[in-house]
């Protein structure tokens, strides 16, 4: 059989069709797989009046119970302070709310976490993927692979994120043997209790929470808890105009 | 050749430096580690075997870890099939600890002969080093 020129180039030209459509082919097809496979979205929301009138009394059960839980180094002073679940002052948390408030709520404290975004700006600037958002919306860590170049503190635009400037072990009272530290030199957050819900547990704070302030739950089913809270609320998210699309909710 | 003899004396020389580690070791015998299986969790244990076959966790234990590291961590699976078909949790310091609670005697014995040290217990706590 001869092949003349005009074949060639036919034949030359399926094959870059085909070669071309493939990778896109293959793409659409795992974005629906995975699609498919996402029908689970974890929210949390917190009961901001609530949870504040307690901690005026004194509640700091969740964030006792999460920093033994995961090891958490406390005491290092404010600026190298490790922080997984905290409390800061409303007018910190909601700074774009200023004046909206009264001083007495301004001042109020406000429970904060990892927001677990939908949209997480940390996870775009990770240069390892040492960060990454699992299948079930949860930003996590994978610590064996941060390099520690804080690209995600930068990104981060609720201070949910925090250094290892120094060994965190010296500074962890008591520690829970089934949990690692982490070391000099990585960022560490908060995992909502990934370790948890693999196990088909809530996370650590909601379930230790004495008042039940905290609720968590499936946002994609609407018999769920927080389904359920979310709609018959009013919320807040944090920085809701930057985009981030965050998954923990403000209930007022 | 030109200074032969100091050519050849400084080549007998360099090949005594280089050699010097098997001269200094040289009758001496360095033994291999015995391991130690006697821990608490061991002692209860009514068959006492290892998720894997014992030949295979002293080869490829590491590539399990590793395994491990990735399925847990990344991919969120935190259990593992051994190849008897029993299930265990896929965690360092929740699975193998749990038995090998004698990190000194059994993991460091090998690593300190083979000199190898992996960086696992930067991070990992063992259960003899928890007081930090």
């Amino acid at each position: 059989m001869r092949i003349n020129r005009r074949k060639f180039l036919k034949a030359g030209g399926a094959a870059t069709l085909v070669m071309g459509v493939l990778p896109v082919a293959q793409a659409l097809a795992e974005k629906r797989q995975s699609g498919e496979a996402a029908d689970v979205k974890w929210g949390l929301a917190v009961d901001l009046r609530a949870c504040w009138e307690h901690q005026q009394a004194g509640c700091r059960e969740c964030m006792d119970a999460c920093h033994y839980e995961h090891n958490v180094p406390v005491g290092q002073g404010s600026k190298e302070e490790i922080k997984w679940i905290w409390s800061a002052p409303f007018k910190e948390v909601f700074p774009e709310l200023e004046g909206v408030w009264e001083e007495d709520l301004a001042n109020s404290a406000a429970l904060a976490l990892c927001n677990h975004c939908d949209n997480p700006p940390c996870v775009r600037v990770c240069p390892t993927k040492a960060t990454f958002q699992t299948k079930t919306g949860i930003t996590v860590m994978d610590y064996h692979r941060c390099i520690g170049c804080r690209y995600c503190m930068a990104g981060c635009p609720y201070g949910a994120r925090s250094f290892n400037f120094r060994d965190p072990r010296p500074f962890i009272d008591k520690a829970n043997p089934s949990y690692p530290t982490r070391e000099k030199g990585v960022v560490e957050k908060c995992n909502l209790c990934a370790e948890r819900l693999a196990d088909g547990l809530k996370p650590l704070c909601v379930d230790v929470c004495p008042h039940g302030v905290l609720y968590f739950g499936n946002l994609k089913d609407p018999q769920s808890e927080i389904s359920r809270v979310l709609k018959d609320r009013f919320s807040l998210q944090r920085k809701a105009e930057l985009g981030t699309r965050p998954k923990v909710y403000y209930l007022l | 050749m030109y200074n032969g003899s100091k050519v050849l004396v400084g080549l007998g020389l360099f090949f005594l430096i280089v050699t010097v580690p098997f001269w200094l070791g040289f009758g001496t015998e360095e033994l291999a580690p015995e391991l130690d299986l006697d821990t608490p969790a061991i002692a209860q244990l009514a068959d006492k075997k290892c998720i894997e076959p014992t030949g295979v966790m002293r080869e490829e234990h590491m590539q399990l870890l590793e395994q491990w590291r990735d399925q847990a961590v990344r991919m969120g699976n935190r259990y593992y099939e051994a190849s008897d078909g029993t299930v265990y949790q896929a965690s360092l310091q929740n699975t193998c600890l749990d038995c090998h609670s004698n990190k000194s005697d059994f993991c460091d014995r090998c690593h300190d002969y083979g000199k190898v040290s992996p960086d696992c217990w930067t991070c990992h706590l063992d259960p003899e080093g928890m007081e930090l």
